[in-house]
């Protein structure tokens, strides 16, 4: 038992290391969803009331964004220089070192870009419900978008190009960005957010259970 | 029976035995399309409330019931070729997916020229029909994922794990935009104890049924026919087919 968490460890140590030493592709993404984000306002105007009812759903759609254009790092250098094979190899589970990789990319990237939305928020004066539940559909939306967007991540990778993996993962993430932006619609008007928070806490134990065992069985699939 | 499904798994005895069969079960979906057509724009009455215009739904019911049917085709096959390796699977889901594309960009076109007269617009932003939109995107998907890989086989399995995927999403992509908005009418067929449309416009629309599925197995088959030839290039057997 200890054998596993401490391989877990290991894995997920590595990709964070390898994320901070090779720092462009964590920024470029970040900077990408911050600039994104920002177009709006300088092209819808700046009334407070608008960018009340906006800005919430465009941070949204550029998580979503910017989630497309980050997994397709998550496994790419390690399938270029084949240690991927090693990691499939190995006689650890497979599921277990997949679940590491995915936990890696969700603190390098979910909590980078929850940060920033906040910030963002406060910046655009948002209101403080509609922040609150902006902050509670980021936190439990992005490792939902980083776990179904690993699989697909292994499903492409390798192949030329990135417009793949956005067609195949923004279809199935619709039903996350529906039930926030849901939420924040209901908060900004005064309503609970129960339902939907419940919802996406579902949505997110179903991503966990089982997007490790897709992403192990597909990366066994690549690579056969 | 296992010696069955074994026979069947073979691309060869499944290429022989398409041929007939593709022919009869042809017969069938034009004698059923002829029927349901002809009942369905003459024979049955108009509706009290949409008049003449509610007859597209001999087409856009079909058509929508085959985009979920295909879907799901395609999923089992999927698993069935992740399960158990059969490379018939592999190319029936291989087959399937853009006939069924074209079944559900069908039932988005026939609703949004139903829902002009009826809703007074194309397009709302409807549950059912986002859903269906969603729908298209899955399989316009799995088929970009299809023809990104070179090896036929590790594209089956790959497109497998995608559609699998899509199949768990689906009554979570269904139940989230429902409950986002909806205004599109109730069903009509699926209380089966007692239908809510009379008998003389429920028989046209179940024969469009029967022609719609045949019309898709009949595609299949010969879709699957010339993927056949494509898996097998190198077997003796194609060899022999291609220069008779």
């Amino acid at each position: 038992m200890l054998e596993y968490i401490n391989i877990f460890y290991v894995i997920f140590k590595r990709d964070l290391t390898l994320t901070f030493r090779e720092k462009t592709d964590f920024i470029n993404s970040l900077a990408f969803f911050i600039i994104i984000v920002l177009l709006f306002p300088l092209t819808f105007g700046s009334k407070s009331e608008l960018l009340n009812t906006i800005i919430p759903g465009i941070i949204w759609i550029s998580a979503l964004l910017a989630t497309c254009l980050s997994l397709e790092t998550i496994f790419r250098s390690d399938f270029e220089d084949g240690s991927i094979e090693q990691l499939v190899l190995n006689r650890y589970p497979l599921i277990l070192l997949v679940s590491a990789k995915i936990l890696a990319h969700w603190i390098t990237f979910g909590i980078p870009i929850i940060v920033i939305s906040l910030t963002l928020g406060v910046i655009l004066s948002l209101s403080n419900e509609i922040m609150m539940a902006l902050f509670i559909t980021l936190i439990l939306g992005t490792p939902i978008l980083s776990l179904l967007g690993s699989v697909m991540a292994v499903l492409t990778m390798g192949l030329h190009g990135s417009m793949l993996l956005s067609i195949l993962i923004l279809p199935l993430s619709m039903p996350v960005l529906i039930f926030s932006t849901i939420a924040i619609q209901n908060a900004s008007l005064g309503l609970p957010i129960i339902a939907e928070t419940y919802f996406l806490a579902g949505i997110l134990i179903l991503a966990i259970t089982l997007a490790p065992i897709a992403a192990a069985s597909a990366l066994r699939i690549r690579l056969s | 029976m296992y010696k069955w499904i074994h026979q069947f798994g073979s691309p060869k005895y499944f290429y022989d035995i398409s041929i007939p069969l593709s022919k009869w079960i042809a017969i069938v979906c034009a004698i059923s399309f002829i029927g349901g057509l002809y009942g369905g724009l003459v024979l049955a009455p108009a509706d009290y409330q949409q008049g003449d215009s509610f007859r597209i739904i001999y087409l856009h019911v079909p058509a929508a019931w085959m985009s979920l049917f295909v879907y799901l085709v395609i999923a089992f096959s999927g698993a069935v070729s992740l399960i158990w390796h059969i490379k018939i699977t592999d190319i029936i889901a291989r087959a399937s997916a853009p006939i069924g594309a074209s079944f559900t960009f069908l039932a988005l076109v026939t609703g949004a020229i139903w829902g002009k007269p009826m809703w007074g617009t194309y397009w709302v932003w409807d549950a059912r029909l986002t859903s269906e939109l969603i729908l298209l995107f899955l399989y316009l998907g799995y088929i970009a994922l299809q023809s990104a890989f070179s090896d036929k086989r590790i594209a089956a399995r790959a497109g497998a794990i995608l559609v699998l995927i899509g199949v768990i999403n689906i009554p979570i992509i269904h139940y989230s935009v429902e409950w986002w908005s909806t205004l599109h009418q109730g069903p009509t067929i699926s209380k089966l104890d007692k239908p809510s449309i009379h008998l003389t416009m429920l028989i046209p629309l179940l024969l469009m049924v029967l022609a719609f599925k045949t019309f898709y197995i009949t595609t299949l088959l010969i879709r699957a026919r010339s993927e056949i030839l494509g898996y097998e290039y190198n077997s003796s057997w194609v060899k022999k087919y291609v220069i008779k």
